[in-house]
């Protein structure tokens, strides 16, 4: 469909627009700077979460919130439903995408897998901003072994 | 007909109010946020379980000589609350609720615009347009 490919080429350039303001400054051999991208995400994720909560029941607790993150919450973003969620019910979850929307189309395997960091930063923080406006402050981290998989640490912080 | 509306933040400050007569302004905050305690004990109480308390709208807050408060929270913790004169009849509980529902859609239209930051007081002409046609229920 048109309308989803339109979301992966915005996603693509914004992309590829921070990390050419990036490569300006110099900062040789330095880690990317993927900040910015990850704050886009956490705004993003700050305001959907107030559209996309909108005809749902008060949540119960914070498992039930992951829930909604997993099913209603990923069908909206990427038409597609987590494939895995874990936790150790002590504030750790991991949610598991098999087949993530935005390196699905960038590599089978192994190749390119320096670059994914990229691709999965703004999702990281758009969980982070869904889970802020919801009172659940969390850090959030991906990590990708094999494309297009996709694994996200959420590690709920407790006061 | 309302005659009083507010949508208040996480941290209980207030961030849009709205009275159809300018004059009775302070008169309805003080109710308002008066009546903020009673959606804290709802809240707190709604978390133990029942199928009902799941819901956003919280129903009637406060039943005064003259007026009616009415209260819904939404998932992220942003309260809204109405004020009703008492002697209006025709107004039920459905009706409440639609109107509940109409100001949750249009808080999230602005909540999406990007010229407001979240957790600031809400200034939009617009905004506060629609939200008057809610409470005479002209939309």
């Amino acid at each position: 469909m048109a309308d989803e490919s339109l979301f992966d080429f915005l996603h693509n350039e914004i992309v590829n627009y921070i990390l050419d303001k990036d490569d300006n400054k110099s900062n040789e051999g330095k880690e990317e700077d993927l900040s910015i991208l990850e704050y886009i995400g956490f705004s993003t994720g700050y305001r959907i979460i107030e559209r996309l909560t909108k005809e749902m029941p008060r949540f119960k607790d914070e498992l039930d919130t992951m829930k909604f993150l997993c099913t209603d919450f990923w069908c909206a973003l990427y038409k597609k439903q987590i494939d895995n969620l874990r936790t150790n019910h002590h504030g750790i979850y991991v949610l598991q995408d098999n087949n993530f929307r935005f390196l699905m189309n960038l590599s089978n395997g192994k190749q390119y897998l320096e670059v994914a960091p990229r691709y999965v930063a703004f999702t990281c923080g758009i969980i982070r901003g869904c889970l802020a406006n919801l009172n659940i402050m969390c850090l959030v981290t991906a990590e990708v072994q094999n494309m297009p998989s996709c694994k996200f640490h959420i590690q709920v912080q407790r006061t | 007909m309302a005659v009083c509306a507010a949508i208040i933040g996480k941290d209980n400050s207030s961030k849009f109010f709205v009275t159809l007569n300018p004059d009775e302004e302070l008169h309805f905050q003080y109710k308002v946020l008066s009546s903020l305690d009673i959606i804290e004990d709802k809240l707190a109480t709604g978390t133990k379980g029942g199928a009902d308390t799941k819901e956003l709208y919280l129903g009637m807050l406060l039943s005064l000589e003259t007026y009616k408060i009415y209260g819904y929270v939404t998932n992220t913790k942003i309260k809204f609350v109405i004020v009703v004169d008492s002697t209006n009849v025709v107004l039920r509980d459905n009706e409440i609720r639609s109107m509940f529902r109409k100001i949750h859609s249009e808080f999230a239209d602005i909540v999406s615009n990007p010229f407001y930051i979240p957790g600031e007081p809400i200034i939009s002409k617009n905004f506060t347009t629609s939200m008057k046609n809610i409470m005479t229920g002209t939309v």
